[in-house]
């Protein structure tokens, strides 16, 4: 009736796992008590989880980044832990705990922490700077994000039902194939990744669509800003590499399910063909998750250095050629699998020309930050700590792009340092550069600073005491994913590894003060005007936050950089560009409850996959469709917002900015 | 104020250690090869990499806000030599790069022989769940967990597993490949240096991945020729039931000796005649389908 | 905010250039952008095509997958019963001229001739769903079924997924038959029937590489 579902899948006998589901269970169920006591379900339903929104969408895509860091972190200071005290002994963690925590940790962070924030930040971003009102396709990116929240439910899921893959991140066959992992583990890998991968391909669809059909009138390509562009950049690698992750995963799930034998030892399967499937997704993903952090920095840099970017045009020409090269590299994954030598020396030398776009990012960066008048804000602080690290993990890149120089690093922990060096030092750096940025934007007040730099040193100097020693390690000799070990000359070198994971901790516990002070303070630090920073692009052109409707008139763009243009001209008047406008009503999409109910049945069905409960599938599909039907039968897909009140949103934020004018003129 | 020597200690012995141990301290051709190209790549980077840091930590600085000193160019927001240098210079070194890419690629190919006078010693090797079989096919003995090689003589390696991916490696000796079930990959190696070398699996596979190391012993001629007949005075066989039964999962890092090896046993589990390892047994199914697993 | 209002019967889905001076309304969808935003229709079948673009790159992921393991294929390769799958072919390219009448139909605002017509678009789409399943379940009690070997599999895999494909467009055909039925041609409605008939003829084509490189070929040099 239940398929191979029991009471015997919550592990009672552990005491870890049930301790850890237990507390989050208690949080959980303290938060939604909260709202619903406080009465703030009816707001939260209609203003968040069923509003189409890109802000609101944006927001948050950003805070279940937010939430699954802190659960992919916990992993990460389970495995160093774990790393500390297992020298000549067993530690803490049996192996097959160990498995599913590293599992857990990298799946967690690419698919659920990177991934969502970094196209949080698009959709919030994108439609502000391009000066339009919202994305594509409204709903469509509701269905979206609850779907990528469906996934990450069902991983959290595998922590209290059942168990996680125990086969890393990528889960290589012959490993994850029924036979030698017959349990539920990778079944709710492939499951959380099918439904999340489908949330990100239609996000992919609908950013596209957005940045290359729908831009303020006067916006051509070259006066787009660059965030626009590397957004443009990522989603088409979205929309490109995301169905073959879809194709892979569906594969080894009919090998599991019906007995297929695309990987299988026997019967002509070939397991090396996941390999290259995987990565030939694999690959642009990463490229996914940096470009949108190169254009945070772009943004950010300029802004701060109060210069425009240097060499916008080689930007995008350099952004777009990292684009075409990503789809070139995979087998680099892979040198040691036995290619030959012709194919691997294509392939490392495909590796190192992507380098070359990359580099002459950094010196655009670089340059911009000549010739200006640098803040240190933390978002600056953030983009000049990337400068830094990123050049590191690039070289460590371009290292093992040598294969014979793979040959003796490919797994160690000398290739986990140079990810973590990327990942950290390039995306993660920038979406907390971009959070620290646009926060202003999104809420209406400012992050406290002094935090802000106190979380950046702490994050900053803790990777170094993180990860340097891991790049030791893995010159003497250590591979990746060790439960336990027994070489003594590793030792220091992993304790070194656990303090610096200390720091990050004390790093990412300043980030939640920041939080919490900045909300406490929100009178003093709230941003008047809506350019806190004296930004260039048109995102500061509106209030903070904006109205739904983001502009009550759509700007008319008249050359690169319009915001800075108007503004500039407006301080020489000491006045406002342009009379009121005649404000019209304006047409907003209606909030709808689609997005959340096909997670939810996405959830159900995926369960119910998950534990062989076939006919709990079929009324999950059922109810998709019921879904699908509903959505397509509403009559009315838009409401008006009447000209009054647009007027009075503009108004306000037009009065606030012409006493600031005037202020500035008198000084 | 201990706490302090310890520490210090400990910083000392570990940076120590980090010259004499593993991949930078290379035992044979193969392994020097391989260092020396990692070293020669990271010059030529760091050549890069260097300037850029410092130039970054230097403009941030001195186009700070308040530096009055610092000239404000608020326009300046292109430059056509400064393009062709930003450009040009990543290309020429990823150009030379790429050719040190190349050439190392093909001289330091896994499958490519060693240039000896010497015949290479021919040994197989077969990645068991969660353990090292080496057969010496040419001697007609095999071990478990137990590499041993003679000092100066090219050794060609023929590897597979007899389930999951693993990575055959001697960090000291040379590099890794891969070891996949019905393909038998190819290295070849040659250790310059007596001594005793760690060993592991380099790929993760299942539960018993970290009991996957084994100790290289790099011996004379005669303590090959001894280690020889030590193990073929073994009683243990080799042959196809004993394979199916050490295929079965386990952990024991135990040190076994086969003094008779049925001929042709690593082409029968590379072709499957011997069927792949059956991932867990009936034991550990029982516990898992008790948790839901 | 722009909006393009009339309805350039020369060219109604502006694929001309902008050399044809036809009006202030080719300024505003140019491709450069600098108009403004695009109309719905144009953002919807935009969209659309984008998304057909990234199905087509997941039916190459199935399409590798093919090659690379046919050649694990002993000389018993399937026994393909070519008429059948000429059949197959003729009721999907028929299914897609029908369709093709129906949004003639549909551009002409003629209820009973698009119901009709997508009605017949849809039995066929269900007579070649038939053959295709009949198909699969002779070669499975053959022994050539996805579990008996790789070479199989990738073939179920590829068929199968497009024979998928098309039961999603079954069903969503029925929903639009019913919209139309009881909503009429409505602007949004009809952006959808746009898409559904490019999803439609996607398939077809999809279906000309299948049957060229599976059945005809068996990507065998």
């Amino acid at each position: 009736m239940f398929g191979r579902l029991t009471w015997q899948a919550i592990p009672w006998s552990e005491p870890i796992p049930l301790i850890a589901a237990g507390g989050v269970g208690f949080l959980l169920a303290a938060v939604v008590g909260w709202v619903f006591v406080k009465g703030y379900a009816p707001y939260m339903w209609k203003e968040w989880i069923t509003s189409v929104d890109h802000k609101r969408i944006g927001v948050m895509y950003c805070l279940l980044a937010l939430v699954m860091l802190l659960r992919g972190f916990s992993d990460a200071l389970m495995m160093r832990s774990q790393q500390a005290v297992a020298f000549h002994g067993g530690g803490y963690l049996p192996p097959d705990h160990y498995n599913q925590i590293f599992s857990a940790h990298g799946t967690i962070m690419i698919f659920f922490v990177a991934m969502p924030f970094v196209i949080g930040l698009m959709n919030f971003v994108v439609p502000l700077q391009l000066g339009i009102r919202d994305v594509a396709f409204p709903t469509l990116n509701s269905v979206s994000f609850w779907l990528t929240a469906a996934g990450a439910l069902l991983v959290n899921i595998s922590l209290v039902v059942g168990e996680f893959a125990r086969t890393g991140w990528l889960p290589y066959p012959p490993l994850s194939e029924l036979q030698y992992s017959p349990g539920v583990g990778v079944d709710y890998y492939l499951w959380s990744l099918q439904i999340s991968g489908a949330g990100t391909l239609l996000s992919g669809i609908n950013l596209v669509t957005t940045i290359l059909k729908m831009r303020a009138p006067g916006m051509s390509y070259t006066r787009m800003p660059v965030f626009c562009w590397t957004a443009l950049a990522s989603n088409l690698l979205i929309v490109a590499a995301f169905p073959v992750l879809t194709a892979v995963t569906a594969m080894l799930l009919l090998d599991r399910y019906l007995g297929f034998h695309f990987f299988t030892n026997e019967m002509g399967g070939n397991p090396m063909m996941f390999v290259n499937l995987i990565w030939v997704w694999g690959h642009p993903e990463v490229y996914i998750l940096v470009l949108p952090a190169f254009g945070v920095f772009s943004e950010v840099i300029s802004t701060f250095s109060g210069k425009p970017l240097f060499g916008y045009r080689s930007m995008v020409a350099a952004t777009m050629a990292i684009c075409l090269l990503s789809w070139l590299v995979w087998l680099h994954h892979f040198f040691t699998m036995g290619a030959g030598a012709d194919v691997n020396g294509f392939f490392g030398i495909m590796t190192m020309i992507i380098a070359v776009p990359t580099g002459v990012k950094v010196y655009n960066w670089l340059f911009t930050m000549y010739g200006g008048k640098v803040r240190f804000e933390p978002p600056m602080l953030w983009s000049i700590g990337f400068m830094v690290t990123f050049v590191i993990g690039g070289m460590t890149g371009v290292l093992m792009a040598v294969p014979p120089a793979d040959f003796v690093l490919h797994n160690s922990l000398f290739l986990v340092a140079h990810f973590h060096n990327v990942i950290i030092g390039g995306v993660l750096f920038g979406l907390f550069a971009g959070y620290n940025y646009w926060f202003p934007k999104a809420f209406g007040f400012r992050l406290d600073e002094k935090w802000g730099k106190r979380a950046f040193w702490l994050w900053f100097v803790g990777f170094y005491a993180a990860f340097m020693p891991l790049y030791v390690l893995g010159l003497l000799g250590m591979t990746r994913r060790m439960q336990h070990f027994d070489r003594p000359e590793w030792y220091p070198w992993v304790l070194a590894a656990a303090a610096g994971a200390g720091l990050i901790t004390l790093g990412i516990g300043a980030q939640i003060v920041q939080l919490v002070v900045s909300i406490r303070n929100r009178a003093a630090l709230r941003d008047i005007t809506g350019d806190p920073w004296d930004g260039r692009t048109l995102e500061w052109a509106t209030a903070s936050p904006p109205p739904a409707f983001n502009f009550a008139v759509m700007p008319n763009v008249k050359g690169e950089e319009p915001y800075w243009g108007m503004k500039t001209k407006a301080r020489e008047l000491a006045h406002l560009l342009t009379a009121e406008p005649s404000y019209q009503p304006i047409s907003v999409p209606r909030n709808t409850a689609t997005g959340v109910v096909t997670a939810f049945f996405a959830v159900v069905i995926g369960f119910a996959m998950i534990w062989r409960i076939y006919w709990l599938a079929g009324i999950g599909f059922v109810g998709l469709y019921a879904a699908f039907v509903a959505f397509a039968w509403r009559n009315r897909s838009e409401e008006e917002i009447p000209a009054a009140e647009v007027a009075r949103r503009d108004r306000d934020n037009r009065f606030v900015r012409s006493s600031v004018l005037a202020e500035g003129a008198s000084q | 104020m201990r706490l302090r020597a310890l520490a210090l200690l400990l910083c000392v012995t570990a940076a120590l250690g980090g010259c004499t141990q593993g991949i930078l301290d290379p035992q044979g051709p193969i392994a020097d090869g391989e260092r020396l190209i990692l070293l020669d790549a990271l010059a030529i980077m760091l050549l890069i990499a260097v300037p850029t840091i410092l130039a970054t930590l230097w403009f941030a600085w001195w186009f700070r806000a308040s530096n009055r000193a610092a000239l404000y160019r608020p326009t300046w927001a292109y430059s056509d030599k400064l393009e062709v240098i930003v450009w040009a210079i990543p290309a020429l070194v990823v150009l030379f790069l790429g050719g040190v890419a190349w050439t190392g690629a093909h001289q330091l190919d896994p499958a490519r022989p060693i240039e000896s006078s010497l015949r290479p010693l021919e040994i197989q090797v077969v990645s068991l769940d969660w353990r090292w079989l080496f057969i010496y096919p040419e001697q007609h003995i095999a071990t478990i967990n137990r590499l041993v090689i003679p000092i100066g003589t090219p050794v060609h390696f023929r590897i597979t597993s007899s389930s999951v991916m693993n990575v055959f490696f001697v960090p000291r000796i040379g590099g890794e490949i891969y070891a996949m079930n019905g393909m038998a990959t190819q290295l070849n190696l040659l250790a310059r240096n007596v001594g005793r070398f760690p060993g592991l699996s380099a790929q993760f596979s299942g539960d018993g991945f970290s009991d996957m190391a084994f100790n290289t012993d790099v011996v004379s001629e005669k303590g090959f020729r001894d280690f020889v007949r030590g193990a073929s005075a073994s009683s243990k066989r080799l042959d196809g039931s004993e394979y199916i039964s050490l295929s079965r999962q386990s952990t024991s890092a135990e040190v076994k000796l086969f003094g008779k090896v049925a001929s042709g046993i690593f082409d029968d589990i590379v072709s499957r005649r011997l069927p792949p390892g059956s991932g867990p047994g009936p034991a550990a199914q029982a516990i898992m389908s008790q948790k839901g697993m | 905010m722009s909006v393009v209002t009339s309805f350039s019967p020369v060219d109604p889905h502006h694929l001309g250039h902008s050399n044809l001076s036809l009006g202030t309304e080719w300024e505003e969808a140019r491709g450069h952008g600098e108009g403004g935003p695009a109309s719905k229709s144009v953002i919807v079948s935009y969209g659309f095509w984008i998304f057909l673009l990234s199905d087509i790159v997941m039916f190459s992921a199935f399409f590798a997958a093919y090659q690379v393991l046919a050649g694990t294929a002993s000389d018993a390769a399937p026994s393909f019963d070519l008429s059948n799958v000429a059949i197959e072919t003729g009721c999907l390219l028929l299914s897609s001229f029908l369709c093709g009448v129906a949004s003639l139909c549909a551009n002409r605002r003629r209820l009973f001739g698009t119901e009709i017509f997508l009605f017949l678009t849809g039995v066929l789409g269900a007579v070649f769903l038939t053959l295709e399943i009949r198909e699969f379940v002779d070669l499975i009690q053959q022994h050539q079924g996805p579990a008996d070997g790789a070479y199989y599999s990738a073939f179920f895999a590829l068929v199968g997924c497009h024979g998928l494909h098309i039961t999603a467009g079954l069903l969503w055909l029925g929903t639009m038959m019913a919209q139309i039925f009881a909503k009429g041609f409505r602007q949004d409605i009809l952006r959808r029937l746009t898409c559904f008939s490019l999803f439609w003829h996607a398939l077809d084509i999809v279906w000309v590489a299948i049957f060229s490189l599976v059945y005809l070929m068996r990507f065998a040099p």
